[in-house]
């Protein structure tokens, strides 16, 4: 039931969610906007990562999704900052 | 039993990341636009990872704990980015849907004009 009916459903659904996610990141209209959309977009890739660990049955991806949870978290840091200071090191 | 449970939980997980991404485009400002993923980044992501650890852990090669960094580091960073996100929006004084209190006026009233009214305070400076 579960690799029948569920992972595909959830593959469905969070695909989905890529897409209504990318469709914000293009039409904006302001720059917190779409850095919003841009930290959905990654926490959506975390969460087809730890579908298709499970789908494959492979412990393999837990380094992958912890390294988009950083380096998204990261990048959302630095632009909020260069919206707020004009600046990211100063 | 616990296949059912398993596809209980990415079920959940997989509909609440989707009610969050449609949050995202279907809330009207930017204000209330930030209320939408963060119910993707806990409930969703968060019920995926117990879904992954239960499944992990149930195959006979001993309890996996590699979920419980990506929660805890998601747990920790998505207040701070989203604390962060809306203090940006609040120094580009975006258009919010709320009333203003009596008293206040509105100093812009769009994306457009706050950027440029953000320009010249630089160039003030």
């Amino acid at each position: 039931m579960m690799s029948s009916v569920a992972l595909p459903v959830a593959f469905a659904l969070v695909a989905a969610a890529f897409a209504l996610s990318f469709w914000r990141l293009l039409v904006g209209p302001s720059a917190p906007d779409r850095i919003l959309a841009l930290d959905t977009l990654y926490i959506n890739a975390i969460a087809l990562l730890v579908l298709l660990g499970i789908h494959l049955s492979s412990a393999l991806y837990f380094e992958a999704a912890l390294l988009i949870a950083l380096m998204g978290f990261i990048g959302t840091v630095a632009f909020c900052k260069y919206l707020l200071r004009g600046d990211i090191i100063e | 039993m616990l296949d059912a449970l398993l596809s209980f939980l990415i079920l959940t997980g997989a509909i609440f990341t989707f009610i969050g991404s449609l949050g995202l485009v279907r809330l009207r400002d930017f204000y209330t636009r930030l209320h939408g993923p963060t119910k993707a980044t806990t409930l969703g992501v968060g019920s995926l990872l117990i879904a992954s650890s239960l499944f992990f852990s149930t195959r006979g090669e001993g309890v996996s704990l590699h979920e419980v960094l990506v929660t805890l580091f998601l747990f920790i960073t998505a207040p701070v980015s989203a604390h962060l996100l809306s203090k940006a929006a609040l120094h580009l004084k975006l258009h919010s849907l709320a009333p203003l209190p009596q008293g206040e006026r509105s100093e812009s009233s769009g994306p457009n004009r706050s950027t440029v009214s953000q320009n010249s305070e630089r160039d003030a400076q």
